[in-house]
């Protein structure tokens, strides 16, 4: 379990995220939304220990992770797809297990990555390199890379941005699939709230840097929180299969969160 | 266990890039031996190759003193100065995530020019080594160069555009008190500047082969140890560090790495350019990022054309040697465009 507790992060004199608190299981995938601005990627930086931040975060009831025990246990994967470079993707997918590489690979590291790479049907692309392969592609590399890592938690910051409608289904079952059969913790940032609803067994709604509420998304979504936090006029309708599908409407005047 | 196909073709695309590694240290002995060949006095093929290979056997004195203790430091040099500016080049490239920068980049070799400069021009004497004067010299300020453009960049976060502004500010300050010196030095010291300034192997000795290679065998060995997270340096910061690489702590290592050999390679034979921004490009176009495979290339890749520039300097005027500082840019520039316009995959 990961327990976050009094996680505050200030940028000079704003602050952020303010005395957050909650935690999360292993096996499961949470969904962390919320309007543009209020902190998502603070937050998941600061849990990865890559921005300034006060507070605990403890795994598995351990002391409160120090900068090098989260590098070892927490991946995080970053929003923007990154520079290009003339790195091929194999070399990318390796590049996960950083610190256990040395100057030979061994064949059984070379044979893990290219499963990796198969998980998101990528082989054909092993020998390309990043400067060859489009935007969606190389989020899908990063993502491989994060899930070749094999985290015991994994922090994912807006993973279907970059993806067509086909792929943003592919890579969110591949990864809740990951979650459950690997008991990891996922915890990723998301704009799409149908997606978010379909795929997570949790959401966490976060508004001016403090959390709104909590809970599977059969029981936090409805059109009020959606009113408050976003400042939109939105339909949801459960399906027969039981999912739940969000449209927006109308924006109706700013947030009163 | 049999491999995966995706494994399979990994092992091959490294297998050929250590192929090319070894084509490149074939292309660089054929290079060597050639440059001890030339020269104002006519040695033969095999003669050459019994006074290197097997001084014991060499039955022509001559032979043997001028390929020992003439021709030999000086080739030695070329190999050292160029290795080690392809090298340095490598890493300012990945630290900077810029393909324009190089040892120059930063000011390092301007404020080299600019310590033996100010030294010549005021005659300035080391008490017992006076002949360590100038090159000591050279490496204080390429040292003092690595400080301002560290201490000024540590203000504002070690970022790489905040050290390629400060660098290009310390490039054109000691360029600015070099032209200065010159400006001010009468005619016959001058002319000694100037004979400094453009980088020559006739200063080579075995003294500053034992220095300077030392200094990139060291420098190289501290290289070794991070060649993984230089090579995810190429993800940039943000990625790097989120895979476990202190982003801060390696560009501040190696920004030190690269200072130290940039001023060992041209303290002793005065500044040269071009080989530390186009060596790492033709090494990086023949066998990709991976650092373990990068680094000795680029190395290797410096030295060839360190040792061609050698070659061509003695055949363009016999007997006269014009200074290798010259010519490495002719022998550089046609071979990057024909990798250039050869290639049919982006590099950068």
């Amino acid at each position: 379990m990961l327990e976050i507790s009094d996680l505050s992060v200030h940028y000079d004199a704003v602050t952020v995220l303010d005395k957050l608190a909650f935690s999360l299981q292993p096996g499961t995938f949470t969904a962390l939304v919320g309007p543009n601005g209020t902190g998502k990627s603070s937050l998941l930086k600061a849990i990865a220990g890559l921005v300034k931040a006060t507070g605990n975060v403890r795994l598995n009831g351990s002391g409160s992770l120090v900068a090098d025990d989260r590098l070892e246990t927490i991946a995080y994967m970053p929003q923007d797809v990154g520079v290009s470079s003339s790195l091929t993707v194999l070399e990318v997918i390796l590049l996960g297990r950083l610190r256990s590489l040395g100057m030979r690979i061994p064949d059984k590291m070379h044979d893990d990555a290219g499963k990796a790479l198969a998980r998101f049907s990528l082989e054909a692309l092993q020998a390309r390199t990043l400067a060859e392969i489009s935007g969606g592609q190389r989020q899908m590399v990063y993502l491989a890379q994060s899930l070749f890592r094999d985290p015991s938690v994994l922090l994912l910051d807006e993973p279907t941005a970059a993806l067509d409608i086909r792929h943003q289904l592919v890579v969110l079952d591949q990864v809740a699939r990951h979650c459950k059969a690997n008991s990891t913790i996922g915890f990723s940032a998301m704009h799409d709230l149908s997606l978010a609803a379909r795929f997570s067994d949790r959401m966490i709604f976060l508004s001016e840097g403090e959390i709104v509420a909590d809970g599977p998304p059969v029981d936090v979504l409805d059109s009020r929180l959606l009113r408050d936090t976003y400042g939109v006029e939105a339909e949801i309708v459960r399906s027969s299969n039981g999912t739940l599908h969000i449209t927006p409407i109308k924006a109706i005047g700013p947030p009163r969160m | 266990m049999s491999m995966t196909q995706t494994a399979t073709a990994y092992v091959r695309l490294v297998n050929r890039r250590i192929g090319w590694l070894m084509a490149m240290a074939g292309l660089l002995f054929i290079a060597i031996v050639a440059d001890i060949l030339v020269g104002p006095a006519f040695l033969n093929v095999l003669d050459v190759l019994v006074a290197l290979f097997a001084p014991d056997l060499s039955t022509d004195p001559t032979t043997k003193v001028i390929v020992h203790s003439i021709r030999l430091p000086m080739t030695l040099m070329a190999i050292i100065v160029g290795a080690s500016l392809g090298v340095a080049g490598v890493q300012m490239q990945t630290i900077l995530g810029n393909p324009l920068a190089s040892p120059y980049t930063l000011g390092f070799s301007a404020a080299a020019g600019f310590g033996a400069a100010v030294t010549i021009l005021f005659g300035w004497q080391l008490p017992l080594v006076p002949q360590l004067t100038v090159p000591v010299a050279a490496f204080l300020a390429a040292a003092a160069a690595c400080a301002i453009v560290y201490g000024v960049a540590r203000l504002r976060g070690v970022t790489s555009e905040i050290m390629i502004l400060a660098g290009i500010a310390a490039l054109f300050l000691f360029q600015s008190l070099q032209s200065l010196v010159q400006y001010l030095a009468a005619p016959e010291v001058l002319q000694e500047i100037v004979f400094w300034l453009f980088g020559s192997m006739l200063k080579a000795n075995w003294f500053t082969v034992w220095v300077s290679g030392s200094i990139l065998i060291a420098c190289v060995a501290f290289l070794v140890g991070d060649v993984w997270k230089l090579t995810a340096l190429r993800l940039g910061d943000e990625r790097a560090q989120s895979l476990g690489v202190d982003v801060r702590r390696l560009r501040k290592k190696t920004f030190i790495i690269v200072s130290l050999l940039t001023a060992g390679a041209v303290a002793f034979v005065g500044t040269i350019g071009f080989v530390g921004l186009v060596a790492p490009h033709v090494a990086r176009m023949l066998v990709g990022e991976d650092q373990r495979i990068l680094i000795p290339a680029s190395g290797i890749m410096g030295a060839i054309i360190m040792v061609g520039a050698s070659l061509a300097s003695k055949l363009l005027s016999p007997g006269a040697v014009v200074p290798v500082g010259i010519v490495t840019a002719l022998i550089g520039v046609p071979f990057l465009f024909a990798l250039i316009l050869g290639g049919k995959k982006r590099h950068w």
